[in-house]
């Protein structure tokens, strides 16, 4: 059974918001559209957005990281969002597994977005239905868009390609072998909801110098350093028979 | 969680007609047994519309929760799994049942069904559904709370516990105040449970409080974003403007607020009703036990607004920082 | 309007009706587009995967692109300043094109005849200063600049004057080979997406990256190590790294030796007027921007001078000695280990806040990862001095650095200094270092020269010379009989030598004070100079509103032409509707700045997607029509007739001289679009850029493609192709003879121009042939324990470069900014998370909000720049977050430095090259009073929407061009 979701790579994503804007103007003008925006031009702007680009600072100073975080809907394989939906709105597809919502039959009871740990949902306050990241179902089996690029819209933009895109219960594909290979991990794990989207940890590379590598024979210094003048001071050179 | 009026409301207007429901119910049968005197049909039908009216005020209130109020038929569909579903069936139930008890009673519609002898027999045979059913949406109202389980402070046998006894608390009160003008004998029984109720709804609320205030949140900053360390702090939640994730689930108010609303509802809900109660029974006042079903009512929109804002969603642990 | 759709099927819609190519820019990164469009509206804006800039990817702005398309704060008509109202008040009435073209031609026209300095144009970031510029120079006015004198100048000028070229556009870090790099004071890059895109391979190939940088945010966020510095003060780490690689012998001998002055001998006879001049043993045959071949070495094997590159010697690089005639010389390497002597690690250390062992393990990282992890590629090659070689060797470390560095009064010689540290580590057009990117390397410095004498401007007469160039000793100044400045911004002067890029940040002050003389009128193309784009923004707005005692304006007329309406149109006397990217033509030429890779020249264009909004035309339009209505010689056939129908016939036509084969455009020239780089104009030209991505890239055969300073094949090909005059080695300057020529001028010991008295210990000073470290120059004239902090700006990735703060999507990210502070720091003031708080500098103060971060060295406090915004402008709401909680740090920052000894209106800027010195500003902070209003301050009256801008939305639901129904108000 296909499970399709992202892999987030935190140690490259650098936090430019890319995803968050692709996905915006994807979706705004595609079958999850449009996404309200309130206020777009005065005090306090807001608006639908499926993604978002947070940043943490982990650690005190000097010893900061500061950690560029997207988040979008996680594509739980146990997602506590759809049961509780009192219509069907709320669903989770067999076939690829992605959480969709039904807009007609969404009443707008934002009882979903309570189930959901990880804040995915977001009500449209224009439509009143509620909405999130729907893997861009509406690009991904479009046979019209040339196959490499029928990815989500977050996936091909994203600059750093932080993003990776695919089957998570397909053992050989790319994102199978990244949480794999990587230590991908889920978020929030303790309500077992199984999210299907992925993170990957922050890697450090380190050089190691040892103290006999700084030095090696072939120095350059040592093509400088033999023109003296002829010491006029007496030496043992005087003195040995 | 924020607090949304609509279901403020909702769950504590439904609570009086369902509490009210019961004290009719209850005192009827009793009055089959001969425990208490039995009253006109009419004393139990407008009791039972009283009930009824309450129930559509909390429907009418629901609607506002909904953003597409016209489609909330659909709402039935998923009683399987969801505890708002099975609440959406469980309201008509329960609104059909005490309408039909009403009716029943309004109507003198008798049948010895049991060979017992008593009037009463047909409108406590569908009032009896009615409990059923009653209870049922006391469970599925509170289950909708208590079942998300990252809401430590729903997840909670305690929150079905406080609906029901807060419900039929406010219900019996009620019950006491209408028989205090329509029949003064059932007064001490209605009043005896009110107080009753409301000192066990006492013990139970602050049963959840006493547990609330001790919960130890499972998700962390660190187990949101999945990074071990003891200092994370988030710098920018990703939009300045704020989203439905800043308005829906936070409440926005200071901590010295939410304590005073704490203290509000402790008072208005449990100890001024049970005085008030007692003096109007003592005094057989109505008027001070109308005060006092005013009270608790009051009361309890305070105890609901702050059971909501209690709430810590783990998302909130997404939406710290502004930048 | 599209409701209620569902996102449960997904059958495939008729989104797809039409997909059209073309360039972004929503920064100046210049990616590939493809734009799908929905009934004629933009329904998508996607990466082009074909292209070779961005590979298909798309950053945040570039995704956002619709809805700078649909901006409320939109121009659409040609509007004149009513008449009676102030300037910055923003009232306006709408003219016809005719009558703006009628009030620019009778005017320009007036004041070329007379006197064409008196026409000032000065434009933002355009990338399109090949035909700006060729219209100043063919107006004949010599006050022409882009943004590059307050933007980056050092950058480009640091390096160019050392290694031939510089990061960005002109070359960069080769991180598909590098095996360490090391990022120096960048947030987000001019390069962004291939930044973003080389440095993710870079780390998942296992790549060490380090940061140095006095905040962590942008890239620095994913390096490996993150090292926090003071602002101002990379030149003395970059002086100390150099100090312990040479202390090490960790440098690249036999590069430095082969590809740099290092080993060339210079005279240090200190009575000689040769002094600090390297000795020459011949007078070249030919003379040009080049350096002859005529220095010496000293030979270790016979112990004696030699021509340099005598085939088989081995010269010193170490060491002291005397030519026959007795002239006592050094290589200039010995030179430059004995200027680094002082420059220890422990002294850096206490200026940069960068323990010592951080600073000794960081050169030794360098230096190791450099000599040990040398990449071999079987490339032959062969140099200009015939050696054949039968590979290409890198050490793979490589550097980046931005405005971190170069928007400090001492940048220059910080930057110097990096590339001297480059250079040392062998990385200099190799694979795994530091790459040019064509039409770089050029000559150091590069050929193009300004006139030098005030003779050079005549009315109705083309600028003899260009108007901005690369001097390359006193005599290249432009400049009066006295020393004195012949342009507006002073560039070119004594004040500001190498300001190879203008000096735009001072253009206003100085025409409004009449210094060095007034002028009629100011064109300020893209650059919102009365807000971000200026120091000093309010001091600035007064000047610009400010009038004689006979009432008339000090600048008499202010010309805008931009898309938005910013802050800087209020001030207009007349506003020029531009259009945006999606409705005009661009060329991305090899005459300016293309977007060239590593592996060859790459020009692109902008291909129209959408009809030009209202009655927007395009700039070049503009100028084009103004050229032909002025007659400059370069519009105008030899009959005296408009010669180009439009801006798309010029790029086609325009040839550098009559038959030149050169034009903007590189790509498919020729009769049949055969040829590249040079060949007859091509009618067709536009539609095979159009049917090729909107792209030309050229790939050099691999044996051009490194090693270019020195490389015979490629010198060759570059100059058959006219991109560069010579084929000369350009070899580094270690030892800067340039800057000497300046030094010893000031020193009295030349035959030419001289510096004024006032000003020549300034040139002494600062035109030191090798880097130094000094203090920046703001710092030395402020009171450090009053104003203990340093303040910086950074742009967020989401709006670097760009305009974009009336973006509906990017402005719900940033909406408004805080000044962010080290919690220990805070802590010292009593001031807590979201408090509002003063920063004061000695110009100025500014009320904002604070944001404690761990991220920030305690030294600095630094907030997001551009974000905020003066009520009104851009369109935008009067209470927008933009304005109210929103603040510029340009208020504390001022143009002119405190009255010093080199006079009284010195520039804030670099004494070397004009560069603003943006981060120089030294600040305090405190809580603000709690009585105090919660709104940033200064605040300025709110100016009404222009005639002709879209109503504001009140809310959208876009679809494809469709806003719902909240359009207009």
């Amino acid at each position: 059974m296909t499970q399709l979701a992202l892999v987030i790579d935190l140690n490259v994503c650098v936090g430019c918001h890319a995803c968050v804007t692709s996905c915006k103007q994807w979706n705004t003008s595609g079958e999850a559209g449009p996404l309200f925006d309130d206020n777009p031009y005065g005090k306090d702007p807001t608006g639908t957005f499926f993604n978002r680009v947070q940043t943490y600072e982990v650690g005190t100073f000097p010893n900061t990281e500061t950690l560029h975080f997207p988040k979008s809907c996680l594509h739980c394989e146990d997602p506590p969002c759809v049961p509780v939906c009192p219509t069907g709105a709320s669903y989770k597809r067999k076939e690829d597994g992605i959480v969709l919502v039904d807009y007609d039959k969404c009443i707008g009871c934002k009882y979903c977005s309570w189930a959901c740990p990880y804040g995915a949902r977001e009500l449209d306050e224009k439509q009143q239905v509620m909405k999130k990241c729907t893997l861009c179902v509406d690009r991904i089996y479009d046979e019209t868009i040339p196959e490499d690029r029928r990815k989500p819209a977050c996936v091909i933009s994203c600059p750093t390609s932080a993003r990776l895109f695919g089957d998570v219960h397909d053992p050989e594909s790319d994102v199978s072998l990244a949480i794999r290979e990587s230590g991908g991990y889920q978020l929030m794990p303790e309500w077992g909801t199984k999210p299907a989207n992925h993170y990957l940890p922050r890697r450090k590379t380190k050089l190691r110098i040892h103290a006999d590598e700084l030095v090696r024979a072939d120095n350059p210094l040592g093509k400088e350093d033999i023109r003296h003048e002829t010491s006029k001071e007496s030496s043992l050179d005087d003195w040995l028979m | 969680m924020h607090p949304a009026f609509s279901v403020i409301f909702l769950t504590t207007l439904i609570g009086v007609g369902q509490g009210l429901f019961l004290a009719l119910f209850s005192s009827q049968a009793y009055s089959v047994v001969d425990v208490l005197p039995a009253q006109s049909g009419g004393f139990y039908a407008l009791g039972g519309l009283i009930a009824l009216i309450f129930l559509i005020g909390g429907l009418i209130a629901s609607f506002f929760h909904l953003g597409h109020p016209e489609r909330a038929w659909r709402a039935a569909a998923k009683w399987r799994t969801s505890w708002l579903s099975r609440e959406v069936i469980a309201l008509p139930l329960v609104m059909g049942s005490i309408s039909l008890y009403a009716l029943v009673n309004w109507l003198g519609l008798e049948a010895d069904i049991y060979g017992l002898g008593k009037t009463g027999q047909v409108a406590l045979s569908i009032g009896a559904l009615g409990v059923v059913a009653t209870i049922a949406l006391f469970v599925c109202t509170a289950m909708i709370y208590a079942a998300i389980k990252f809401l430590q402070e729903w997840a909670s046998p305690l929150t079905v516990v406080n609906y029901f006894l807060l419900g039929t608390a406010s219900g019996f009160g009620f019950a006491t105040a209408y028989a205090a003008v329509a029949a003064p004998a059932l007064t001490p029984f209605y009043g005896g449970w009110a107080i009753t109720l409301t000192v066990a709804g006492l013990f139970t609320r602050i049963a959840s409080l006493l547990r609330n205030a001790r919960i130890k949140q499972i998700s962390s900053v660190q187990t949101a974003i999945g990074v071990r360390h003891n200092k994370v702090r988030q710098g920018a939640m990703g939009m300045m403007g704020g989203s439905y994730n800043t308005r829906e689930y936070f409440h926005g108010r200071t901590a010295l607020f939410l304590k005073s609303v704490k203290w509000i509802f402790l008072v208005l809900t449990f100890p001024v009703p049970v005085l008030l109660l007692w003096a109007g029974l003592a005094q057989n006042s109505a008027g001070l036990l109308m005060l006092a079903v005013g009270v608790q009512y009051v009361g309890l929109l305070f105890e609901r607004w702050f059971f909501f804002a209690q709430a810590n969603h783990p998302q909130n642990l997404y939406y710290q920082v502004v930048g | 309007m599209t409701q209620t759709l569902t996102a449960s099927k997904s059958e495939p819609a008729a989104l797809h009706e039409e997909v059209r190519t073309t360039t972004c820019y929503m920064c100046a990164c210049r990616c590939g587009i493809k734009v799908h469009l929905k009934n004629g509206e933009v329904r998508f804006i996607e990466g082009n995967i074909d292209h070779p800039l961005n590979q298909g990817v798309l950053c945040a702005k570039g995704s956002s692109g619709i809805m700078k398309q649909y901006s409320p704060a939109r121009l659409t008509r040609p509007l004149r300043r009513k008449a009676g109202a102030d300037r910055g008040v923003g009232e306006f009435e709408p003219i016809s094109w005719d009558e703006a073209f009628a009030i620019l031609e009778e005017r320009l026209g007036k004041i070329r005849a007379t006197d064409p300095k008196k026409f000032a144009l000065f434009t933002g970031r355009d990338q399109m200063q090949a035909l700006t510029g060729l219209f100043a120079r063919q107006f004949g006015t010599p006050n022409y600049a882009a943004h590059g004198g307050f933007c980056s100048v050092n950058m480009a000028a640091g390096l160019i004057y050392t290694i031939g070229g510089s990061f960005w556009e002109f070359g960069g870090p080769d991180l598909d080979r590098a095996k360490l790099f090391v990022m120096l004071g960048t947030a987000e890059d001019h390069h962004s997406n291939p930044m973003k895109i080389a440095l993710s391979k870079f780390k998942r190939d296992g790549g060490r990256f380090i940061s140095i940088n006095p905040v962590r945010t942008g890239y620095s966020a994913i390096a490996d190590e993150w090292i926090p510095i003071k602002p101002g003060t990379d030149g003395a780490l970059l002086l100390a790294l150099i100090h312990e690689i040479i202390k090490q012998g960790l440098y690249d001998r036999e590069f430095l030796v082969q590809y740099s002055n290092s080993a060339e001998l210079v005279n240090i006879d200190a009575k000689s007027h040769e002094e600090g001049m390297f000795v020459r043993f011949e007078v070249p045959p030919e003379e040009g921007c080049f350096d002859p071949q005529n220095k010496l070495w000293w030979d270790r094997e016979m112990d004696r001078p030699v021509g340099t590159h005598t085939p088989g010697v081995d010269p010193y690089l170490l060491g002291e000695f005397k030519l026959a005639d007795g002239t006592p010389v050094k290589p200039a390497f010995q030179l430059l280990a004995e200027r680094v002597e002082q420059y220890t690690p422990e002294w850096a250390a206490g200026i940069t806040g960068i323990p010592v062992e951080t600073i000794r393990r960081l050169a030794h990282e360098m230096g190791v990862t450099a000599r040990d992890q040398k990449i071999e590629l079987p490339i032959a090659w062969t140099d200009v001095w015939d050696n054949e070689h039968k590979t290409i060797t890198g050490n793979p470390v490589a550097f980046h650095a931005m405005r971190g560095l170069a928007a400090h009064s001492n940048g220059f010689h910080g930057i110097r200094a990096l590339g001297i540290l480059m250079s040392l580590l062998g990385t200099i057009d190799r694979p795994g270092g530091f790459r040019h990117k064509a039409p770089f390397p050029r000559p150091i410095p590069p050929c193009a020269k300004t006139p030098t004498t005030p003779e050079a401007v005549r009315p109705n007469t083309p600028l003899d010379g260009m108007p901005l160039g690369w001097p390359a000793d006193p005599d290249d100044l432009f400049v009066d009989d006295d020393g004195g400045p012949v342009r507006i911004d002073k560039a070119f002067s004594w004040e500001y030598p190498l300001s190879v890029h203008g000096l735009m940040h001072n253009v206003i002050t100085n025409a409004w004070r009449g210094d060095p003389y007034k002028i009629d009128t100011l064109l300020i193309f893209m650059a919102n100079m009365a807000w971000n784009s200026t120091m000093n923004a309010v001091e600035v707005r007064k000047m610009l509103n400010d009038k004689e005692e006979d009432g008339s304006y000090k600048i008499p007329f202010i010309v805008v032409a931009d898309a938005f309406q910013s802050e800087m149109t209020a001030f207009a006397d007349l506003i020029l509707p531009d259009t945006t990217y999606l409705e005009r033509h661009d060329a991305m030429s090899m005459l300016d700045r293309p977007i060239s890779e590593f592996d060859g020249p790459v020009d692109s264009v902008r291909i129209p997607v959408l009809p030009p909004t209202g009655e927007c035309k395009p700039f070049q339009e503009v100028l084009i029509e103004l050229g032909s209505r002025l007659k400059l010689p370069a519009f105008t056939t030899k009959e005296g007739n408009r010669k180009f129908r439009d801006y798309p016939d010029f790029i086609v036509n325009f040839e550098t001289a009559p038959g030149s084969g050169i034009g903007f455009l590189a790509g498919w020239r020729g009769k049949g679009g055969e040829k590249s780089m040079k060949g007859e104009p091509n009618p067709n030209q536009w539609q095979m850029y159009e049917q090729n991505n909107c792209v030309f890239q050229y790939h050099l055969p691999k044996s051009y493609q490194y090693m270019r300073n020195w490389n015979q094949g490629y010198l060759q090909w570059a100059q058959a192709h006219g991109m560069t005059r010579h084929s000369e080695p350009i070899n580094i300057h270690i030892y800067s003879e340039v800057l000497q020529k300046f030094r010893l001028a000031a020193q009295g010991k030349t035959d030419g121009r001289q510096p004024p008295a006032h000003l020549k210990k300034r040139i002494e000073t600062y035109f030191d042939p090798l880097p130094f470290y000094y203090e920046p120059l703001e710092a030395t004239l402020s009171d450090k324990h009053k104003y203990p902090l340093n303040a910086v700006t950074q742009r967020p990735m989401a709006m670097y470069h760009s305009w974009d703060s009336q973006n509906a999507w990017l402005r719900q990210i940033h909406a408004y900014n805080y000044l962010h502070i080290n919690p220990k720091t805070a802590a010292a003031q009593g001031i807590a998370d979201d408090d509002w708080i003063w920063i004061e500098s000695m110009h100025g103060k500014v009320r904002c909000m604070a944001r404690l971060s761990e991220a920030v060295e305690p030294g600095t406090v630094w907030t997001w720049n551009a974000i905020g915004k003066a009520a009104g402008a851009w369109n935008l709401d009067k209470d927008a977050n933009e304005s109210k909680q929103g603040f510029l740090l340009n208020h504390l920052i001022s143009e002119e430095l405190p009255r010093n000894e080199a006079g009284e209106h010195i520039s804030n800027s670099d004494p070397v090259t004009g560069q603003a010195a943006w981060y120089d500003v030294r600040v305090r902070i405190y809580k603000a009073g709690a009585d105090e209003p919660k709104e940033t301050w200064p605040q300025f009256t709110a100016v009404p929407a222009a005639p002709g801008t879209p109503g504001r939305r009140p809310w959208q639901n876009y679809v494809a061009g469709l806003f719902g129904k909240g359009e207009g108000k």
